[in-house]
């Protein structure tokens, strides 16, 4: 389905600043994949997530989907396929604009002088209704003037609602409070398994990164270091993951001392 | 004064607002949906006027207002590709097309910097023949105007319930949900200034059909006092639909004119217009700002005062 070949990416090539974001990452994902990635700030995850929606083109490698290339598809065309949520729920939507407004655009469909029809609203409506949110009383309220929880699921419908190859979800339940968070990551849930989405979910919570899907991958200083599923995943528990977080710092200290 | 004087002011009150409401509407589009402030609006404004004299003049005084509006969507394209695809600024690509324009309007007017129309037959000399002997004898300035105006809020209220429109909208919103949206943002905003500028160029076609005269130099500072009645409008109508805020700056522009007649009739000389719209665009800006601010500053205040008498 995604496949990742060799992709690498250094910001600021040349300059004091120079910093290998990206090194050399090889990926296959599978049809209805669910994969948690976990990692330390500044591992690579959200470059990865850049990569594969578009946000810069990698040095060298190649990203195609379903056969498909995409290594150079602008960022709004690959939005086609690949939906994506961020931490910040101010990202995925237009503040001063309804539900309804919002929803109706990432629905798209029809032509570009198209009006939508009462029959349009009206399924959005049913969609916003099954979140079970009761957010479906608020179509025409602007989205500006919702909760950070309630912005987010409009986001994660906005994303899904035409359902994508490819979801990505980079630490969308960080900023909210536990109940929303909650909330949000059961729905996530409900979502992908309805739809049957494959998806890439960035996690910091080293439980739900186990609970979740049925592959971990941790990355460390732009690599993949660690790729686990079946039953080998199974047997894990958080301690497991921690030490391996740990080693992967403590490789990371080597190579520092190496460097200086 | 007597009856005829107030009738006179009320007319060219409601004549020059609605011309000059067709820029306020302009604006709405571009500095309040897009959030693009488009510094070109004077030159454009200006291009609208010499080209619809130009092809006035030559006989076609129809034919003139789809080509100045034809040459404000040009004018908005150029400015669109600036600041989308060539790196530029957005107000300085504003500013960039604003100057260019200066010396394209004089070419369009065949090297002069003024342009008589007095013998031309125009759209308001056909609604003058129109309306003699009926009972709106005298009004045929102000029913022009309104016919445009009611059609250019009847276009916007339609075009913003559109995909394309909605796009519009969030592109000056939320540029980056777009683009989740699979929308391309340098699309939306191009279509959006074209338009803009269209109406722009309509409101100087039509102003210059009004006054039959084109000067060079009847943009200048237009983009200010648009601004001044966009503002006005956007105060008295906060809330409601597409078309309640578009006929909101309708009304702010008639307001903002009826301002400056009855400033003149209490003797304000005529060149203190742009001042007065300058100073009504800083506080229409600065008033919210204030609101903002305020409580913060209040506060500040009183910390540092306390802290004073601990000392």
């Amino acid at each position: 389905m995604l496949e990742l070949k060799n992709i690498s990416k250094t910001f600021n090539p040349g300059t004091v600043n120079e910093k290998k974001a990206l090194c050399d990452i090889s990926l296959k994902v599978e049809d209805g994949d669910f994969i948690t990635i976990i990692g330390s700030n500044g591992a690579g995850k959200s470059t990865l997530f850049n990569a594969v929606s578009g946000a810069f083109l990698p040095d060298t490698g190649t990203i195609t989907i379903d056969g498909e290339d995409i290594t150079v598809m602008p960022d709004y065309k690959r939005a086609r396929f690949i939906g994506r949520l961020f931490q910040d729920p101010k990202t995925g939507t237009a503040p001063s604009m309804t539900v309804e407004e919002n929803l109706l655009l990432a629905a798209g469909g029809g032509h570009w002088l198209s009006i939508s029809k009462k029959a349009e609203k009206q399924a959005l409506r049913e969609r916003v209704a099954a979140l079970g949110l009761g957010l479906e009383d608020r179509m025409k309220t602007p989205v500006g003037l919702l909760s950070g929880g309630q912005r987010q699921a409009v986001s994660l419908l906005m994303a899904t609602i035409n359902p994508p190859k490819l979801l990505l979800l980079d630490e969308h339940t960080a900023a909210l409070d536990p109940a929303a968070a909650e909330k949000i990551l059961e729905v996530t849930e409900k979502t992908v398994a309805d739809e049957k989405l494959t998806c890439l979910m960035i996690t910091h919570n080293m439980s739900s990164a186990l609970q979740l899907g049925n592959r971990t991958v941790m990355m460390s200083g732009g690599k993949i270091i660690f790729d686990v599923r079946g039953e080998e995943r199974a047997g894990l528990t958080v301690d497991d993951l921690l030490v391996k977080f740990r080693d992967a710092g403590k490789a990371l200290d080597n190579d520092r001392m190496l460097l200086s | 004064m007597g009856f005829s004087d107030v009738l006179n002011i009320v007319q060219s009150v409601l004549e020059l607002g609605l011309i000059s409401s067709l820029t306020v509407l302009a604006l709405y589009l571009s500095y309040t949906m897009l959030n693009v402030c488009d510094l070109s609006t004077d030159g454009c404004f200006t291009l609208g006027a010499a080209v619809g004299a130009v092809v006035a003049i030559s006989g076609h005084p129809y034919l003139a207002i789809p080509a100045a509006m034809a040459a404000g969507v040009l004018s908005g394209f150029v400015t669109a590709f600036l600041q989308t695809r060539m790196g530029i600024n957005s107000l300085l690509s504003g500013i960039i097309v604003n100057t260019g324009l200066y010396s394209v309007n004089i070419a369009v007017m065949g090297g002069a910097s003024l342009l008589n129309m007095n013998k031309t037959r125009t759209v308001f000399t056909d609604m003058k023949n129109l309306l003699d002997g009926s009972f709106m004898t005298g009004w045929h300035r102000v029913v022009t105007a309104l016919v445009a105006v009611v059609a250019v809020v009847i276009f916007i209220t339609v075009f913003m319930k559109t995909r394309l429109g909605l796009s519009i909208r969030a592109t000056g919103d939320n540029t980056e949900m777009v683009r989740y949206s699979s929308i391309n943002p340098v699309f939306t905003t191009t279509v959006g200034l074209c338009v803009a500028n269209a109406f722009t160029a309509l409101s100087g076609c039509l102003l210059a059909q009004s006054q039959k005269l084109v000067d060079i130099n009847m943009g200048q500072g237009i983009v200010t006092v648009a601004l001044a009645s966009l503002l006005i409008g956007r105060t008295l109508f906060q809330r409601g639909s597409v078309a309640v805020k578009a006929v909101g700056a309708v009304v702010g522009a008639v307001i903002f004119r009826l301002v400056y007649a009855l400033a003149l009739r209490l003797s304000m000389p005529a060149h203190m217009l742009k001042l007065v719209s300058s100073v009504i665009v800083i506080f229409a800006i600065f008033i919210p700002y204030l609101k903002q601010q305020y409580p913060a500053f209040m506060k500040r205040f009183e910390v540092k005062k306390r802290r004073g008498e601990n000392a």
